[in-house]
């Protein structure tokens, strides 16, 4: 049979092929949302990129509590009068067709004056009537066309701020300035011995005072606004006992800016308002470049983030009202529609749902729960409507909980020291002491040139190369990791995953697939005919077990059922000539016995004769083995996993021997197990999924995500890898370690540069225009030598 | 020479002008986004490629629709 993918959403149509205007679609979705486009004249949308689109999901109610006002206040930017302005997440977002559409929709809604789509960040940015539509309207439309705005309870409690531009202004006034004071130092530059009294040229004799003081201007912002930074931040380790790079900086620039002011005031010489207005653009331009964010990940999320605002909950005498989610209390009775998350636990009312824990555990196969049943938040309802009786509000649940946890209070980067500031300690006391041996010996030899030497020390040994190592070092690596699909949340993550000793995988999401797609049958064997009508019971059935499994069985001809039942949440019932075939859970075939079995199985009975069951395993990643038996050279591994022990045995033959398997562990344990083995000193790199590991990412030195699809939810963490590149991740970490030895190298070739200028600085012939040459030119060196050694490691990646 | 005073004075109001600019660009918000509009800009022109004679019904059929 042809193939025929969605002309919507380019999805493989399967048998069910819908015909539309000469096209192939593959749902009553698609379909739909062609025909709004092409009945609009928006069907330009197809022409831009091929099956862009995504099937439009069921909104029915879902949107109800943007009826709220005081919910519609929070979220939007902007609220006054008829006009209102919100700023949509919408993950769906990825090509030029995404842009044109949602730029156009007011074609679709006459009262939307504008929308404007930020693409690496997702969003889109709408202005609307609210006299004549509304937010629900406009979240409905969005919708309805397959652009579902995510409106999570993150986008509720936080309050938007602007992005900082803080440091492209200080960029701004630093190049400014550093350009304007290196044109206004020209005529200095070329008339070195020019004075009164040498004669000289005459111009530059004439104007000297007005080019200085008008250096001297320019400096002043350079200092006093680009430069602040610095001393806030040498002060702030000052008084913490810390002596942080910040420190020489900051007391260079502070020299700097003192001694030329003094030597334009007394009129000694030009002063060094280049080299001061220099390096701080170039200290600024480092920050730049070590800053890369990637606008569409997030690594601070936290169950908030997919928490919704609101959900239905059932007053007495059934009617129902949208309550927002921080006012549900105990004892409240709430309806959970498809597809909607459970927000607190709580117990259930209905007679069965099928709960999706995948965001929290990463385990895909969603549990079924009968009435009675305990729930907890944060699972997501897969079948139709429940109805539950909350047992706790939202900040007491089981998952939430966890993030009462201090770890998530203190800011990871505080904890640690980097590699620069370590070495500025050891760099700083080095500085003073030859400043004032220098200074001591100028004082036997000519008392006059003192300060001169003093200053000079200070101002030539300012670490600028040394600081700019490290981020030029570290951002470009992020940048090569980036390509390579491993997104890191900052540079410090380098510097930290180069120390780690252990590391500490999840097991369900992490080390095995998504999909289950491996199952064993255990058992009496099956007859040929049995084997036919399983199968072609299967085909009939779309729960997830029987999809996979019949996808697993080999090929049998279509046949007619003669009967076909299938109980929710129990099994198949299908019945063939004189075979009747019952597939599904151990009670329902009759076979009480196995209940207690860890595994995921589907079980079989044909008569009511009990033949025996598939068990299903959890795929594991390609290539664990390798990666876990090359890691173990080097580093301390574990498995810790929040299954239970189904899988011990079959783990252990895949992992080196002795590697320690712990199972049943509560997101808490984790966290725990990760801090104890912080306090025996150990540098920990944990790997996880779900929101489950949460609190370990966040306690451990690093913390890792897996995603199978880095668009969707990933925990709070400090980098997110593609599953895909999961067997590279130990070379990353070697190139890490590669990182932190070019920095080294760095600081050993700028300290290099620093010895050519002290010894100009100690025999007091330090003249501005040395200061202007030789900072520049270690710093363009530096940053050469690390962008093309960054660039050789990075080649030599997969 | 004293015309350097004039020079210096252009030169560094032409400096300062840019400068401006920059400021002002950066409020706009005009680094927070620097991929969409490379895309936004090539498609302007094809917004709607409307069939000669039909618009004006299909004009009116869309608010029928949206009304």
């Amino acid at each position: 049979m042809e193939k025929h993918n969605c002309y919507h959403c380019s999805d493989d149509c399967g048998n069910a092929i819908i015909r539309f205007d000469d096209k192939n679609f593959c749902c009553n979705g698609c379909k739909t949302v062609y025909e709004i486009f092409s009945t609009n004249d928006l069907s330009y949308y197809y022409d831009l990129q091929q099956g862009a689109g995504a099937t439009p999901k069921e909104i029915e109610g879902k949107y109800d509590f943007l009826d709220t006002p005081a919910i519609v206040e929070r979220l939007t930017e902007f609220n006054d009068g008829d006009l209102q302005i919100v700023n949509l997440y919408i993950p769906h977002i990825h090509c030029s067709s995404c842009i044109w559409i949602l730029e156009n929709l007011n074609k679709l809604n006459p009262f939307i004056n504008s929308s404007q789509v930020d693409f690496p960040k997702k969003t889109v940015r709408i202005t609307y009537n609210s006299g004549k539509t509304s937010l629900k309207e406009v979240a409905i439309l969005l919708s309805r066309i397959g652009y579902e705005p995510n409106i999570s309870l993150d986008d509720f409690d936080n309050d938007k701020k602007g992005a900082d531009r803080s440091l492209i202004y200080k960029l701004g006034i630093a190049g400014f300035a550093f350009g304007n004071v290196m044109f206004l130092s020209f005529p200095d530059y070329l008339d070195l011995s020019s004075s009164n009294t040498s004669g000289g040229e005459f111009w530059l004799n004439e104007y000297k005072s007005l080019f200085r003081w008008l250096m001297f201007t320019f400096s002043l912002p350079v200092v006093f606004y680009a430069g602040a930074g610095y001393f806030t931040s040498a002060y702030k380790g000052l008084r913490s006992n810390i002596l942080n790079i910040d420190v020489p900086i900051a007391l260079g620039i502070f020299v700097l800016f003192v001694r030329s002011t003094l030597e334009i005031i007394f009129d000694w010489g030009p002063g060094f308002f280049d080299s001061l207005t220099g390096l701080v653009f170039f200290l600024l331009l480092g920050k730049f470049f070590q800053q890369k964010t990637y606008s569409f990940l997030s690594f601070e999320r936290d169950y908030k983030s997919y928490f919704p605002i609101a959900v239905t909950r059932i007053r007495a005498k059934g009617k129902e009202e949208s309550t927002q989610v921080h006012d549900i209390k105990k004892g409240d009775r709430l309806l959970i529609r498809n597809e909607e998350i459970i927000p607190v636990d709580g117990i259930l009312i209905s007679a069965n749902a099928r709960i999706d824990y995948s965001f929290v555990t990463g385990e895909s196969e969603p549990v079924l729960k009968v009435s009675g049943d305990k729930l907890f938040a944060g699972g997501k309802q897969m079948q139709g409507a429940m109805e539950m009786e909350a047992l706790k509000s939202v900040s007491q649940s089981y998952l939430t909980q966890l993030w009462s946890n201090a770890v998530f209070q203190t800011d990871k980067s505080t904890r640690f020291q980097t590699i620069t500031d370590s070495i500025g300690k050891r760099f700083t006391i080095g500085v003073l002491s030859i400043a004032f041996v220098a200074s001591a010996f100028w004082l036997y030899q000519d008392p006059s040139k003192v300060m001169n030497v003093f200053t000079a020390v200070l101002i030539i040994a300012c670490p600028c190369a040394i600081a700019l190592a490290s981020p030029f070092t570290l951002g470009n690596m992020l940048r090569i990791f980036g390509r390579k699909k491993f997104y890191l949340k900052d540079t410090q993550t380098i510097e930290q995953l180069a120390k780690i000793d252990t590391a500490i995988f999840d097991k369900t999401g992490t080390i095995t697939t998504v999909q289950k797609s491996t199952a064993t049958y255990e058992g009496m064997p099956l007859t040929a005919e049995e084997e036919s009508l399983l199968k072609n019971t299967l085909r009939a059935s779309n729960h997830p077990l029987s999809r996979t499994l019949y996808n697993i069985l080999s090929e049998q001809n279509i046949i007619t059922l003669d009967q076909y039942d299938e109980h929710l949440g129990k099994g198949l019932e299908a019945s063939k000539g004189s075979d009747h075939i019952k597939i599904g859970s151990a009670d329902f075939v009759g076979n009480p016995e196995h209940k207690d079995s860890l595994d995921t199985a589907v079980h079989i009975a044909n008569n009511n004769d009990y033949k025996g069951k598939y068990i299903f395993h959890n795929q594991y990643r390609e290539g664990v083995s390798e990666v876990f038996k090359v890691m173990g050279e080097t580093l301390n591994l574990a498995i810790l996993s929040g299954d239970n022990e189904g899988e011990k045995s079959r783990l252990a033959n895949l992992l080196p021997k002795l590697t320690p398997l712990y199972f049943n562990q509560k997101p808490k344990d984790k966290l725990s197990f990760v801090k104890e083995l912080q306090e025996q000193g150990k540098k920990i790199m944990m790997v996880g999924d779900g929101l489950n590991d949460a609190g370990a990412l966040a306690q451990a030195e690093v913390g890792i995500a897996i995603s199978e699809n880095i668009n969707v939810f990933s925990p709070a963490c400090d980098g997110i890898l593609d599953a895909s590149k999961f067997t590279e991740l130990y070379p990353y970490i070697l190139a890490s370690q590669k990182a932190i030895k070019i920095i080294k190298l760095s600081f050993a070739l700028s300290l290099a540069y620093n010895v050519v200028g002290l010894y100009f600085a100690v025999t007091g012939q330090l003249e501005p225009v040395i200061a202007a040459i030789l900072m520049p030119l270690s710093s363009i060196s530096v940053v050469g030598f690390t962008t093309l050694m960054t660039n050789l490691i990075g080649r030599k990646l997969k | 020479m004293s015309v350097i005073y004039i020079l210096l004075a252009i030169s560094i109001a032409v400096a300062i002008l840019f400068f401006i600019a920059f400021i002002v660009s950066v409020r706009s918000g005009q680094y927070d986004d620097s991929y969409t509009p490379s895309v936004r800009m090539l498609f302007e022109d094809e917004l709607v490629k409307p069939k000669v004679g039909e618009h004006p019904q299909e004009l009116e059929k869309e608010k029928e629709h949206n009304n």
